[in-house]
């Protein structure tokens, strides 16, 4: 049970292994050469973790997440024939009421060194003491709700931009560059689009013409559209996932409202356009903290490339000879390098230091996931 | 094929009957044995019942967990015969006092804001009972279902209450022997090892201990111990309850309100008590969920189809029947877990065994005896009227 | 509060109030498969919503059939041709599936003589397992091997994710109320309520299977003494439920365009409110229930904001109900006159 305990037993056998060359994540330079690490790490043929949905309604994005890790594994055992690192799945539906149990599987498995994850905010927000406890460092390649890095948990870590930084960078897209005088701002009322939405509205000051909430599942989006009209705001903001938001640009632009749409990265997803129509979809604005794929990777989806550099960092520290949890989570704490989503380094929260969010745009009927702004 | 699920359902008939038929000590015996392996349950890990991909202690807490909700709204379905379709509610309203009192604003220890949440949960029984019982039987089911949706919404919108973001740290309860000091210390009394099974040779596994007494995050038999303690307590009261004037003047309203009014049953009155006591336990349950491992709430764990669940659980178990309401509980939290290697098909397969079960055993798993002795003597009368006394059953 | 926010202007108020009266035609049509069901058996059919939701995937797929995944954006009348196949082919889905539910989970158990309750559950379970059934398709079609041939139906690994009608029909403006602009999509919605809604009520009235599902709603002893098959009155009474559910479906995916396995639920317990809101059992009770709980919720959302109208339409409910136990038209399948 108490993993850190007989980890720290091994470490002092391996007293002589210090080797603290930071590797970065990425895959390209790796390149094959084990010569930077002090031999064959305690940790070869045991196990990662991913944490998340993987089924249930929210199952694509956990796949996405999948697609990520499995890569990035893939690559490395290649590679480390003789120091193979497998992955073991535990699927939460997205729910913050099943996460627990899996959460008390996996501290109590002592075949797992480190967890990618949890996906969403809310069963990081109740699996976090557990791992804590236990002591398992874990990063989270799509949690963004912004409380979870002040519970004081120093094994959690995400590479992902929370959702503060996301929040203050939109408003300033919208103000300056959108050139809005009047923004109106809905949300969900799902914690994250609430935790958006209010970094947004309080970001754009006098400029928030008025709010409103809508609920998950709701597709009569006709009072909120008579909202907006009568706000007279030129300019929509939308905390939430794609499909509301999608069925909220086409009720807005059905009803006549002509001004900009902009939503976050929940509703970065082909199927937004797909929702509210090639028409009533174009020119809307989708920020996301992740920057497009390079062009090869080979997984596909949002959140994958974030997954990918997650895994790269257990695995940099496992090609470093690192074996305790602790030193595991030091060895995360005190990373640096480039990643596939960016520049990946971690602040003393947990908190990814530096995360560049992006405007995602609909152009031709198509969200360009190519070719996205980078935004202040 | 279905002739053959008859023959498992007279069987199970016959299990209950036989024991039924059992002099009082020999019921005492086998009572004592089935408690010592309940408690002992999650240790044990018996292979086949072990879920081997998710923790089974904290399944096991969840499997307690809506036994006792079962259980409470046994009372209100089973005893009372009113159908709560919102019975989430006063689930959540358990845990959001139990959260608002110990930490949102206050900082009072679990085992004293307990008793307060099932006060608060037995007065919103009874605030949403008064108005709303005198109307039909069916119009209830709807309204109930509405409440369960307010209270959802409600704290979803309400910042005083956490909002969506729920509310986090929620303290555990207070533990007996030494405080656990994570990450390396457990704290508790002792720790009882688990068993590990290779095939059906057990070993014991000193790596993974449980501690005797403590509340951690990371272990969750701790709180299957108190949740079926407490479930032990609620099934004695129950039977009291059942047992005495009330429980005869439920039973009465719920087979004909109107005879029983004309008899001098103040039925609503009773049915107004069915409904604040069953939501009472309600909160109950709601109270120790929210102070459980995770010791966090969010809105989100309280959607309408926790209800669905929860009324689907009593009447599976046998409507009326506490045992059979356990039953049901049990099945329906542990059935999803231990084939979570099915996950994409867990509620289908969910549904069409609902379907099935309701279809193919009307009654539930385990029937109350008046329901039993009843489908016996229509059976008689049947055998009656088509003159062959030969085949009578034996009852 | 704010109730400048509906009272403010007249433009607002018939905005929200036209709004509302547009949705509420669909909670109607929806709302008469639970008040028929309702009146004839006494028994709440909760997986009707899904009987709704197949319904709107029938209309999704045939538009990919007939037109392709091309994303386009129509007006009523060149969508109409498709639409009308569209709604044929929702009315025959919805109505075989609620046929089915009548068959597999209900006839069961009304032979048996089973208590309510119990049909509830395996309403429940039905319904649990016809949405988790539309959630797996790309399962199912893989075991068949024919993923490949109907990606575009089954949504390989998507299949639990929003589903899109590929053809936008876009609304056109008819006239203005207040602030409103009413489209001919809207238009067509309300129509299209009424008109289901008079021919239904006609269907009962006059004619001899009317009578007869009047007859089984009264007393079902005394009809079938009187020689009146009341399992095909059931049945019918299903299928006229599942028709109408296909009506609703295809003037839901007109004005929506989007579905998924999850999209019968709420709207099945809204519509399920205005049944019981306008007296269940009652035809005409559900077009006024669901006019009523459509505008309310607008209203509702204006002054409270958006995230309060759920409440507000339940909490009518229970004002509805406490002030006339039996619904605002009263319950009463049996009793229409003939």
């Amino acid at each position: 049970m108490i993993r850190s305990n007989k980890s720290v037993r091994r470490i002092v056998a391996l007293a002589g292994v210090a080797a603290l060359s930071l590797t970065a994540a990425c895959g390209s330079s790796d390149d094959g050469d084990k010569s930077s690490s002090g031999g064959k790490s305690d940790l070869c043929g045991k196990n990662i973790a991913f944490l998340g949905a993987l089924t249930g309604d929210a199952g694509a994005l956990g796949q996405n997440m999948v697609n990520g890790i499995e890569l990035a594994l893939k690559e490395y055992n290649d590679k480390n024939a003789d120091c193979k690192i497998n992955l073991k799945k535990f699927d939460s539906q997205g729910s913050p009421d099943t996460a627990p149990g899996l959460a008390t599987q996996i501290v109590n498995d002592d075949s797992i060194f480190g967890l990618v994850g949890p996906g969403f905010s809310g069963e990081s927000l109740a699996t976090g003491k557990t791992f804590f406890e236990a002591g398992l460092p874990s990063i989270s390649p799509s949690a963004t709700n912004v409380t979870i890095t002040q519970q004081g948990w120093s094994t959690w870590h995400r590479v992902i931009g929370n959702d503060d930084a996301q929040g203050k960078a939109d408003a300033k897209y919208l103000t300056t560059t959108a050139g809005a005088k009047k923004v109106f701002v809905i949300d969900d009322g799902q914690d994250y689009s609430k935790g958006l939405a209010g970094t947004v509205k309080t970001a754009l000051g006098s400029a928030l013409a008025d709010s409103d909430q809508i609920s998950v599942g709701q597709t009569d989006m006709s009072a909120a559209v008579t909202k907006v009209k009568a706000s007279g705001a030129d300019a929509v903001f939308y905390g939430g996932y794609y499909t509301e938001a999608g069925l909220l640009a086409k009720a807005l632009r059905q009803g006549g409202f002509k001004g900009t749409f902009m939503s976050g990265d929940g509703s970065e997803d082909p199927n937004f356009v797909k929702v509210a129509g090639a028409a009533a979809a174009e020119g809307a604005v989708l920020s996301a903290p992740a920057g497009p794929a390079p062009s090869g990777f080979g997984a596909t989806g949002l959140y994958a490339t974030q997954a990918y550099d997650a895994t790269n960092i257990f695995l940099a520290a496992v090609k470093d000879g690192k074996s305790s949890a602790k030193d595991i989570n030091d060895f995360i704490g005190s990373f640096t390098g480039d990643g596939v989503s960016g520049p990946v380094a971690f602040d003393d929260k947990g908190d990814i230091k530096e995360s560049k969010i992006y405007a995602y745009f609909v152009k031709g009927g198509k969200l360009d996931v190519d070719n996205p702004t980078a935004m202040e | 094929m279905m002739a053959g699920m008859g023959s498992i359902s007279a069987r199970w008939d016959r299990v209950v009957d036989r024991y039924n038929a059992q002099p009082k000590i020999v019921k005492i015996l086998w009572v004592t044995l089935l408690l010592v392996i309940a408690y002992a349950m999650p240790l044990l890990r018996p292979p086949i019942i072990t879920t081997n991909s998710i923790d089974f202690g904290t399944v096991m807490f969840r499997v307690i967990a809506f036994a006792l909700v079962a259980l409470g709204l046994n009372i209100v379905i089973g005893y009372a015969g009113l159908l709560d379709l919102g019975y989430v509610g006063f689930y959540a309203v358990g845990a959001y006092t139990t959260a608002v009192l110990t930490v949102e604003h206050g900082s009072w220890p679990f085992f004293l804001a307990l008793p307060l949440a099932i006060v608060v949960t037995m007065i919103s029984g009874v605030i949403l009972g008064a108005p709303t019982l005198r109307v039909r039987g069916d119009y209830l089911a709807i309204v109930t279902l509405g409440f369960g949706e307010i209270i959802r919404i409600s704290v979803n919108n309400i910042e005083w209450v956490g909002a969506a973001a729920g509310i986090k740290n929620i303290p555990h309860p207070t533990g007996i022997g030494a405080k656990p000091e994570p990450p390396f210390k457990q704290g508790g009394l002792f720790e009882i090892p688990r068993l590990e099974w290779n095939g059906l040779v057990p070993s014991f596994d000193t790596e993974h201990k449980s501690a005797f007494l403590a509340f951690g995050s990371r272990d969750a038999v701790p709180y299957y111990w108190l949740i079926l303690t407490v479930l032990i307590l609620v099934l004695i009261g129950d039977r009291l309850v059942k047992a005495s004037r009330v429980g005869r003047a439920w039973e009465a309203t719920r087979e004909d309100e109107d005879a029983a009014e004309l008899m001098g049953v103040p039925t609503f009155k009773y049915k107004l008590m069915a409904f604040a006591l069953g939501a009472s336990i309600g909160g109950l349950s709601g109270s120790f969920y929210a102070s459980s491992q995770a010791g966090y709430i969010n809105p989100q764990s309280f959607p309408l189809l926790l209800s669905m669940l929860f009324v689907a659980a009593v009447i599976v178990g046998g409507s009326g029947n506490r045992w059979g309401a356990i039953a049901g509980g049990a099945l329906v939290a542990y059935l999803p877990e231990r084939f979570r290697d099915f996950a994409d098909y867990r509620l289908l397969v969910f549904g069409l065994a609902l379907t099935v079960l309701a279809v193919w055993r009307p009654e539930g798993l385990l029937p109350p005896r008046q329901t039993r002795r009843a489908k016996a003597a229509e059976a008689e009368i049947d055998a009656l009227e088509e003159g062959d006394l030969e085949e009578t059953p034996n009852v | 509060m704010d109730f400048g926010a509906l009272f403010g202007s007249f433009d607002n108020f018939a905005s929200f109030t036209m709004g509302g009266l547009v949705f509420g035609a669909i909670y109607a049509l929806i709302a008469l498969g639970y008040t028929m069901v309702y009146g004839v058996l006494q028994l709440i059919n909760f997986a009707h919503s899904e009987v709704f939701m197949y319904g709107t995937f029938a209309v999704a797929w045939t538009f990919v059939l007939l037109h392709g995944t091309g994303d386009a954006n129509w007006s009523l009348g060149k969508a109409l041709p498709i639409l009308l196949v569209a709604l044929v082919a929702a009315m025959l889905a919805s109505a075989a599936i609620a046929l089915v539910l009548e068959r597999v989970a209900y006839r069961p158990l009304i032979n048996k003589n089973a208590p309510k309750l119990i049909a509830l559950i395996s309403a429940i379970g039905a319904s649990f397992a016809l949405s988790e059934a539309m959630g797996l398709r790309d399962r199912f079609a893989k075991w068949l091997g024919v993923d490949d041939n109907l990606a575009n139906y089954v949504s390989p690994k998507k299949a639990r994710d929003v589903y899109t009608n590929p053809v936008t029909i876009e609304p056109h403006k008819l006239f203005e109320v207040g602030g409103y602009n009413v489209t001919d999509v809207d238009l067509v919605i309300v129509l299209a309520a009424l008109v289901m809604m008079f021919a239904l009520d006609q269907f009962v009235r006059r004619t001899r299977f009317g009578r007869g599902i009047r007859a089984v709603a009264q007393d079902p002893e005394s009809a079938a003494l009187m020689g009146v098959n009341s399992t095909r009155v059931v049945q019918v009474t299903f299928l006229i439920g599942g028709l109408m559910a296909g009506v609703a479906a295809t003037l839901y995916m007109m004005k929506i365009g989007a579905t998924r396995q999850s999209a019968g639920f709420l709207l099945g317990v809204k519509a399920f409110t205005a049944a019981v809101m306008g007296g269940i059992g009652n035809l005409r009770g559900a077009l006024l229930g669901g006019l009523v709980l459509g505008v309310m919720e607008s209203w509702g959302a204006a002054i409270w904001g958006n995230e309060w109208r759920d409440v507000v339409a339940f909490i009518l409910l229970v004002l509805i109900l406490l002030v006339r136990p039996s619904g605002l038209l009263g319950e009463a399948l049996g009793k229409a006159r003939a």
